[in-house]
């Protein structure tokens, strides 16, 4: 993806030395917040864009500016597209910032992506010379569509929102990953470590986690832990995995065997 | 006059700036405001002169904790 870069991730031109991008939604605390950004590593949080509230202490913004991380300001809670660019439009002004992690829901339930609106919010961004970074579903046509539009990365998720799934079809995922020629960053569905490692194996960008750090038990360890699966899928997926068989292969050659003498037929192993 | 403010009525004199609503609403204060008046952004740029008329709906928004909900 990045010559120069081969082991970093590079969205839009810009080179992240994490690959996790963190969501603050869910923390029980700012001051816990803070704490599992630190052992995230990750360069990037997403916030949301919600009403004013004049009584409201304390200021996510302040927490990420202190920490060094980036905003990646959402559109979560949009169900239009009208609305989605509108609140992009906002995230802009109020945060100078041109990058938007875009999101159109379909429905409350299920929390999965509009296509079609997603399709529609993301030209109009991208004209507006926003770098939109969609909230897919894991549909290859529609990743195609979404890098088609000009966004800068695709964002397939892994299972629904919150529901600590992880990856329910890595096929599609690594379909999305053999056709993109943009970064693919899952979204969504992350549950522990092991599925964050997974998304690294496929051969993903980049993962974005939120409930799965923010409602852990432990949301301190599990940044760390997600922090390191992430960093182990990535060296997974550059080392090559052997691939899967069904029958075994020794890793060790039978030649020069010993002739340990003969062995009743009982001993014996069975053929073919 | 009166006009909506984050869905609820704020009462303010004739012909406010964007600036006065937000003083009128305690919010002057706040970093990372983005304003909108009936659906369409407002520039920083444009809150000292940009007047709101009665029974027009503002909106002001800031960051706040959000990933995926």
């Amino acid at each position: 993806m990045n010559a120069a870069n081969p082991e970093k991730l590079e969205i839009a031109g810009r080179v992240f030395e994490s690959r996790l991008i963190f969501g603050t939604g869910g923390f029980r605390s700012l001051e816990v917040m803070r704490e599992a950004l630190a052992a995230s590593g990750a360069e990037l949080a997403t916030v949301a864009m919600r009403r004013v509230d004049p009584s409201a202490r304390g200021s996510v913004l302040d927490v990420l500016e202190a920490a060094g991380v980036d905003v990646l300001p959402n559109t979560a809670g949009c169900y239009t597209a009208r609305d989605a660019t509108l609140t992009a439009r906002l995230a802009r002004e109020a945060l100078a910032t041109n990058w938007i992690k875009l999101e159109v829901i379909g429905d409350e339930r299920t929390l999965l992506p509009d296509g079609a609106e997603l399709v529609t919010a993301a030209r109009q961004l991208v004209d507006e010379g926003f770098v939109v970074l969609p909230y897919a579903n894991d549909d290859p046509i529609l990743a195609r569509r979404l890098e088609d539009a000009g966004c800068a990365a695709v964002m397939p998720l892994g299972s629904p929102i919150g529901s600590g799934s992880g990856i329910r079809n890595p096929y599609n995922i690594s379909i999305i990953l053999d056709r993109a020629s943009v970064p693919v960053i899952l979204d969504a569905g992350i549950g522990t470590a092991s599925d964050a490692a997974v998304a690294m194996e496929l051969g993903c960008g980049g993962v974005l986690v939120a409930s799965a750090i923010s409602r852990a038990r432990e949301p301190v360890t599990m940044a760390r832990a997600i922090r390191l699966g992430v960093a182990a899928g990535r060296l997974a997926h550059e080392a090559g995995r052997i691939p899967r068989r069904l029958y075994a292969e020794a890793s060790t050659s039978f030649e020069g065997i010993a002739d340990l003498g003969p062995s009743s037929s009982a001993d014996r192993p069975l053929r073919g | 006059m009166r006009l909506s403010l984050n869905g609820g009525p704020l009462e303010v004199p004739e012909g406010p700036t964007i600036r006065d609503v937000l003083a009128a609403a305690g919010m002057e204060d706040q970093r990372g405001l983005a304003v909108a008046v009936d659906g369409e952004v407002v520039p920083r740029s444009e809150w000292g002169h940009s007047t709101v008329t009665e029974g027009q709906q503002v909106e002001v928004l800031r960051a706040v904790q959000g990933g995926c909900p």
